[in-house]
């Protein structure tokens, strides 16, 4: 390992102007924080078709339109995380294929599109000119749309994955934890919306794709901190950064045990006591815990210096 | 054609000449570099000796930048070269995170990403970059690696140490260093411990949107 030639170099940098630390700051973490709700609600939605049609009345538009607002949330938050936001348009009259930015622009926009219409059928009912049927059309676009939902809610992780610079991001883990956030925000969100419109079932089952998300997302992450460095140094100085008494060390842990260890507690509570309260807080917990450790893994491998 | 650099470490005497002459060429605005040379002090009182590295972009033929860029505003030009588009620049900042090198800054005047482009602009006409031009010792070696006769082509033929930073990463660099070691290429191989740079509090322009 380079760095322990330290210990015979005295190697010190005493002069040399690097970038700033962090150009992605927390308005990427709001992105890619209200993008796995917006996507995570469509696939619950999606799965409550499935599981159980019949409580889906009331239940459509509304979590439509949470969805929208929250993917309108993360366009807003990339677009203003732009250095020239009225250049926007260039990504789609100029669009480079290369780029997992340029797919993921696209993918969202057909997809915000997509659940307009979608708001718009169910909004407008009988004086809608595409079917009288609106609820049968709605359920048929749900389907393109939550397949659609999956590249949405991966294409970040290839945005990480071209980061050739921050070698803490490898696609493949990080498009399991992509899923899983959507799944986990998803659930959660879903468990807060639902209400009592759900049955106490049905409540359990999403609770219990809330504590699984939690657990395997926690499982994704204690995997990175104990074995992450072992194959790499790079890594390891970057996990320096969450290990001991590393900068963000406090920040990761409060957000592994908001977002993933209690919740996963809470929902295993409910499902003992049938609490429909410790599951909404165990809701409530994961949505905020996933920003902190979501901006966490967004932040630490901006800190290393590259040159 | 392919265009390439290469410094001889053995001959760089940290005079910053270079790093002026690019700023001076580019019109480089404060607090931003295209062009920069590290210093790293080596050993303890009194064995202790300075090493400097220009460090530039590396122009990869498998660039990151090229790669991520979403508007084509980071694009190859016929001899190699990667140039920059700022006009096209969205301001996403996905190169400065793709850049293994840390050579890519955003412009704090046009708010647009901006980097080195061995002067494309003089290679155009003929002559070579401003940094090349500059260099009182001749470390800097610009030219056409295609060319089995071109004075870059002849350098590394004739030296064995001539090396790329992090080339595990598969950018296959077209900037290279002859003389160097890890303390020179590796960031991880030295230290950065407040109070021993040179100069100390240093600020950095704004740079528009939200950044920490």
């Amino acid at each position: 390992m380079i760095h322990e030639s330290i210990a015979a170099t005295q190697a010190v940098v005493t002069l040399d102007v690097p970038l700033p630390d962090i150009f992605w700051g927390w308005f990427v973490t709001m992105n890619m924080w209200a993008k796995s709700i917006g996507t995570g609600l469509v696939f619950m939605l999606f799965l409550l078709m499935k599981k159980n049609p019949d409580e889906m009345k009331g239940l459509r538009t509304p979590t439509l339109i949470v969805s929208f607002i929250m993917m309108n949330v993360f366009l807003l938050f990339t677009l203003a995380d732009l250095h020239q936001p009225f250049r926007m348009w260039h990504i789609f009259f100029y669009p480079h294929w290369t780029s997992a930015i340029t797919v993921g622009a696209w993918m969202a926009t057909v997809f915000v599109g997509l659940e307009s219409l979608m708001i718009v059928v169910m909004l407008r009912k009988d004086k809608c000119l595409l079917t009288k049927n609106s609820t049968g059309f709605f359920d048929k676009l749900l389907f393109w749309v939550t397949l659609l939902a999956i590249p949405v809610t991966l294409y970040t992780a290839g945005i990480m994955a071209e980061a050739t610079a921050r070698e803490l991001w490898q696609m493949s883990t990080e498009s399991v934890q992509m899923i899983l956030a959507a799944t986990l925000s998803g659930s959660a969100a879903m468990i807060l919306l639902g209400g009592s419109k759900l049955s106490d079932k049905t409540r359990q089952f999403f609770g219990a794709i809330l504590g699984l998300s939690a657990l395997m997302a926690f499982i994704i992450y204690m995997s990175e901190y104990i074995f992450g460095g072992m194959k790499s140094e790079e890594v390891i100085a970057i996990l320096s950064n969450i290990k001991g008494d590393g900068d963000y060390a406090t920040m990761f842990w409060i957000g592994q045990w908001v977002a993933y260890i209690l919740p996963m507690l809470l929902v295993a509570l409910a499902r003992v006591s049938n609490s429909s309260n410790l599951l909404n807080l165990a809701s409530m917990l994961a949505i905020v815990g996933l920003w902190v450790i979501k901006h966490v893994w967004l932040v630490i491998p901006q800190l290393l210096s590259l040159s | 054609m392919q265009l390439g650099f290469l410094v001889d470490l053995h001959l760089c005497m940290g005079c910053k000449g270079c790093e002026i002459a690019c700023k001076v060429e580019n019109e480089v605005p404060l607090s931003t570099w295209r062009l920069r040379v590290k210093y790293v002090d080596v050993g303890a009182f009194p064995e202790t000796k300075r090493t400097f590295t220009p460090l530039r972009c590396n122009h990869c033929e498998n660039a990151p930048c090229e790669r991520i860029c979403p508007v084509s505003a980071l694009h190859y030009i016929d001899n190699g070269i990667v140039n920059i588009d700022s006009e096209r620049c969205i301001g996403c900042a996905g190169c400065v995170m793709a850049c293994p090198y840390g050579a890519i800054y955003i412009d704090p005047e046009t708010q647009t990403a901006d980097k080195c482009t061995y002067c494309a602009h003089r290679v155009a006409s003929s002559m070579m970059p401003a940094c090349v031009v500059a260099c009182p010792v001749e470390a800097n070696i610009f030219g056409d690696l295609e060319d089995p006769t071109s004075n870059i082509s002849m350098y590394i033929q004739d030296h064995r140490d001539v090396q790329v930073r992090k080339p595990e990463k598969g950018t296959n660099p077209h900037h290279f260093y002859v003389g160097a070691s890890q303390v020179n290429l590796n960031p991880l191989a030295s230290e950065r411990v407040e109070g021993f740079s040179l100069f100390n509090k240093i600020t950095h322009l704004p740079l528009g949107g939200h950044h920490e």
